[in-house]
């Protein structure tokens, strides 16, 4: 029933695409928004494999986003190639205009589309595994990891705001022209874009309910409730919490590569704590343990987001804080909660 | 069955300068059942604490068969065979029954291996008949979080048993528990060692008695005496400190 509903849903938003090439009635804007938020909707759902299911609590998620953003960001900006407004036919404008003679040894490889997206899986899922590692071998549970990854994604924003990194500092990337082979500025590119984020997302719930059905979902729950009697069972838990942190930065970091040929640029602004604090309220607006409920969680708060933001901009921010003090108080368990209990 | 020894000698564990365990030692055979009593503090559960591998002591030998046990973490402890019961029960309330027994099944630990792991007919009969044996077989559906204070006592248990191990400690299993659970839980425990080592710390005497095993008395953090419960219960320094108060 459940998977029906999902499969119903999915079909109806592959539709929304459809109708904007075919010129049906719904708008570019539609188009772009929504791919976006399908997106969000991948963060959402690996924020919550983490948090929900093993109780590691990351409040820097946005940072393994924006790392998968960048790989694709720098693999864009390779295509650009002569088309750039100095016209050099290998060195991104940023590069040319700081007076680098040669490109970066990080930079190579990124002309390849398969190597640039292997990268938004590799380099987010590295940083978590080192992270991961160190914080949970020396057992940091609980707001001191939440207040580590935070200080991660900071730290991270100030890197990325240096010219001297060699990815674009304070601008970040943008002019994109292309992705393989197809101009980015198309109603086809934004609808092939819009399906691969919405195969991306389903791809990666389905990923997360075989998780969360077998064994290790409830041995996720065991760490979450009560870590140290698991270890008195023989499992050494700093594996598992490894696994699953490294695999939900990875989805992060798809979400993240997916996300910037939509909105056409990337910058540092998207390591921003903020980014990731908001993450985690839409997992708890839509109810976390759950996976549905987080993508739920992202769609109704993005909407709720880009309405408000037309209509009442100045306001926004607040309506966001009380409607996150409302859930708490009044839905422990998100909205996915108030629609079991209603049926 | 093969079965190993337990050997603890000499061990000493101090926490800020306070001696929980002083120079304790003590030898538990293959298949032996052991009870060991002693007075509050007296440091029976730090002795757990150190065998589990979840305290390591400032000095001393820890040793299962010949493997050095303060070398090795709590989940290599608990692979290697020796499984434990908590003074508090903690089983996992957001859990059913069923699946607090089938994650201490001995089967696969491992993140991928878990993942991709099926319960075979035969492990889902072995679940069952622990679900008998500890006398929840109506409740294996239902969440732990629902249980009495006595029936997790037997989950507990019950999740032991799944584990198979050679060596069980069980840390005040009765306490809390009506007489008739009390004796329930005595025949379980009498039923289990025979097959396995068990070493149980208990203060309520009729419950040792009922064991009918070798009794180990602990007093600050040392062996005060050792034999039978006649023995010790006859023993003026074990009346001293703890039965004559
Ligand atoms: N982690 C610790 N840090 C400091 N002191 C501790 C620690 N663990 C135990 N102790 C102390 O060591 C002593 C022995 O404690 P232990 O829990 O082993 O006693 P026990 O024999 O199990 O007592 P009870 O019958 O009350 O369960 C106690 O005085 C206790 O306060
Ligand atoms: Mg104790």
């Amino acid at each position: 029933m459940r998977r029906l509903i999902i499969l119903g849903i999915a079909l109806l938003l592959a539709l929304l695409p459809a109708l904007n090439l075919t010129g049906l009635g719904i708008s570019d804007f539609v188009v772009t928004v929504v791919g976006k938020w399908l997106c969000y909707a991948i963060l959402a759902l690996s924020i919550d494999l983490a948090w929900g299911y093993a109780g590691i609590l990351s409040l820097g998620h946005g940072a393994f986003f924006a790392l998968g953003g960048y790989a694709m960001g720098m693999h864009l900006m390779r295509l650009i190639g002569p088309r750039g407004s100095y016209g050099h036919p290998v060195l991104p404008d940023f590069m040319v205009f700081l007076g680098y003679q040669e490109l970066p040894w990080f930079w190579w490889g990124f002309q390849s589309f398969p190597f640039a997206m292997l990268m938004a899986l590799l380099i987010p899922g590295a940083l978590a595994f080192l992270v991961g590692y160190l914080a949970f071998r020396s057992r940091i549970t609980g707001v001191y990891l939440s207040i580590l990854t935070q200080a991660l994604t900071y730290a991270l924003m100030l890197a990325f705001f240096r010219n001297d990194m060699g990815l674009g500092g304070n601008n970040g990337f943008t002019d994109f022209k292309e992705l393989l082979g197809l101009p980015l500025n198309t109603p086809l590119a934004r609808a092939l874009l819009f399906w691969a984020s919405l195969a991306a997302l389903c791809g990666c719930l389905w990923l997360g309910t075989s998780i969360a059905r077998s064994k290790l979902g409830r041995v996720l729950v065991g760490v979450r409730d009560g870590e140290a009697r698991l270890r008195f069972l023989g499992y050494d838990t700093l594996q598992h919490k490894l696994f699953v942190f490294v695999l939900s930065a990875m989805m992060a970091g798809i979400a993240g590569a997916l996300y910037v040929p939509q909105v056409g640029i990337i910058n540092p602004s998207e390591f921003s704590p903020g980014n990731s604090l908001e993450a985690v309220v839409w997992v708890a607006f839509g109810g976390r343990g759950t996976l549905v409920g987080a993508v739920l969680g992202a769609f109704t708060v993005n909407a709720l987001k880009t309405w408000l933001t037309s209509v009442a901009p100045d306001v926004w921010l607040f309506v966001l804080g009380a409607v996150f003090v409302a859930v708490t108080l009044l839905l422990p368990r998100g909205l996915i909660g108030l629609l079991e209990k209603r049926r | 069955m093969s079965g190993r020894a337990l050997y603890v000698d000499g061990v000493s564990v101090v926490f800020d300068g306070f001696r929980a365990l002083n120079n304790l030692s003590f030898i538990i055979e293959p298949g032996e059942l052991r009870a060991v009593i002693g007075p509050n503090g007296a440091g029976k559960t730090t002795m757990m604490d150190v065998i589990t591998g979840k305290t390591k002591p400032t000095a001393g030998i820890v040793k299962f068969g010949d493997v050095d046990l303060t070398r090795l973490d709590e989940p290599r402890i608990a692979t290697l065979g020796i499984g434990r019961k908590f003074q508090k029960p903690t089983v996992f309330d957001a859990l059913t029954v069923f699946e607090n027994l089938e994650l201490a099944l001995k089967a696969v630990r491992g993140p991928i291996a878990c993942w991709k792991w099926k319960l075979a007919a035969e492990q889902r009969d072995r679940i069952e008949a622990v679900l008998r044996e500890i006398g929840l077989s109506e409740r294996g559906q239902d969440l732990a979080g629902l249980l009495s204070h006595g029936q997790r006592q037997w989950l507990e248990i019950g999740m032991l048993l799944m584990q198979e191990p050679e060596l069980l400690l069980v840390d005040e299993p009765v306490a809390g528990m009506t007489d008739q659970e009390t004796e329930h839980t005595a025949a379980l425990l009498a039923r289990i060692a025979g097959q396995r080592s068990v070493v149980v710390v208990e203060h309520d005497l009729e419950f040792v008695r009922a064991l009918n095993c070798k009794v180990t008395v602990m007093c600050e953090g040392s062996v005060l005496s050792e034999g039978s419960i006649d023995h010790v219960q006859n023993d003026a320094r074990v009346i001293e400190v703890y039965l004559g108060r």
